[in-house]
């Protein structure tokens, strides 16, 4: 896997921001609504699901910088 | 680059207080990355706040922190700046704060040109109080306040505080994550007043009563009624109603408070030496 998505799920909220605005539909809310990493390879590493969690609740790894 | 949040955190204060979807945290996080960007240490840094949701921010971030009476946050950061010209000093304001009961405060550090980076989360809301409107609510906007719609128009507040003599003025959204961490890295970088206005939601007072019923969908009204001030300067007039314009908004060149005062500081010695 090119890029390691890590959900810190005691800080996310569910509040779905992160799952909106992926633009490969990696993401997805689960039964509890926190997110879930549902296609990992489908990740282009464009890190704006990081970048827009008000919460710190999700990283990626293994972008260049 | 989480990395470099995390070390600017208070990580044992999280999961914060702020609501699930809150514009406040994405701001913190652009902020954060803007700061390490330019390497600002912890102990030559210091954020003001007021009250108000976006001043609990102050709770969660790791420098020198001041959590001051409402409305009042650039009272204290004047203060603290003119006794300490070498810190870098970053308020965090809402809009009710900022331009509601602090907005004498506002107009007035505009007008001293202060060095002092403002950055005001504008949700269009009292989030902290359950949703009242503030001086920045839409006229037609809904607020505890205002169950029949907002009557009267609100401040274009970044208009106000240019007017006012800030010397470097932007706007960006929570949205538009990296133009805002780039308007917040150059207002940071900038000497004199520089303010940024920073639209946000509150899904919790305002979105629920405003037809929004998630914070995407306000993220996505956001995307959808803001302009860059590039691309509306070759726009006609009547594209650019209903919108915002984003960018930045106004920079100029004027003398810097602070190294005024140190003129004054100087003289005084020097007749104090005479006598
Ligand atoms: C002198 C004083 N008046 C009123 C209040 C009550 N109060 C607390 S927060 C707040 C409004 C904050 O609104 P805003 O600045 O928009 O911040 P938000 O909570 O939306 O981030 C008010 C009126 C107070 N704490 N102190
Ligand atoms: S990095 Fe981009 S593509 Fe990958 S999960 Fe996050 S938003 Fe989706
Ligand atoms: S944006 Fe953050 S808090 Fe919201 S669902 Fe995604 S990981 Fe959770
Ligand atoms: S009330 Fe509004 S501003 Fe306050 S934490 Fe909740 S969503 Fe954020």
């Amino acid at each position: 896997m090119r890029y390691q998505i890590q959900v810190n799920t005691k800080w996310c909220k569910a509040c779905g921001i992160c799952v909106e605005f992926c633009p490969k539909a990696v993401l997805a809310q689960g039964d509890d609504g926190k997110v879930q990493v549902k296609n990992p390879e489908a990740c282009i590493g464009c890190q704006l699901c990081e970048l827009r969690c008000p919460d710190f609740a999700i990283e990626v790894g293994g972008v260049e910088k | 680059m989480a990395t470099a949040t995390m070390n600017y955190l208070r990580q044992h204060k999280l999961p914060h207080i702020w609501c699930p979807g809150c514009g406040d945290g994405i701001m913190v996080g652009a902020l954060l990355r803007a700061i390490d960007k330019l390497g600002w240490s912890k102990d030559e840094t210091v954020v003001v706040t007021g009250i108000g949701c976006s001043a609990r921010s102050n709770a969660i971030i790791d420098f020198n922190t001041f959590q001051t009476t409402h409305g009042r946050a650039l009272g204290f950061a004047t203060g603290l700046k003119l006794a300490r010209p070498e810190l870098n000093v970053v308020v965090i304001t809402g809009d009710g704060d900022g331009a509601g009961i602090g907005g004498n405060h506002l107009i007035h550090t505009a007008r001293r040109n202060i060095d002092i980076t403002t950055i005001l989360v504008n949700n269009s809301i009292y989030g902290m109080t359950g949703g009242q409107y503030s001086p920045l609510t839409p006229a037609g906007a809904k607020a505890t306040t205002a169950p029949f719609g907002r009557v009267e128009p609100n401040f274009d507040v970044c208009e106000l505080v240019k007017g006012a003599g800030a010397s470097f003025v932007a706007r960006s959204t929570v949205f538009h994550v990296r133009q805002l961490e780039e308007m917040i890295s150059q207002a940071l970088t900038h000497k004199g007043f520089s303010f940024v206005e920073v639209i946000a939601q509150c899904p919790t007072g305002f979105g629920r009563r405003n037809k929004m019923r998630s914070p995407a969908e306000m993220m996505k009204w956001q995307r959808d009624h803001a302009v860059s001030a590039e691309a509306a300067s070759k726009l006609p007039p009547e594209k650019l109603e209903g919108k915002f314009l984003t960018g930045v908004l106004h920079r100029s060149d004027r003398s810097e408070y602070t190294e005024m005062y140190q003129q004054v500081i100087a003289e005084a010695s020097k007749r104090g030496g005479e006598q």
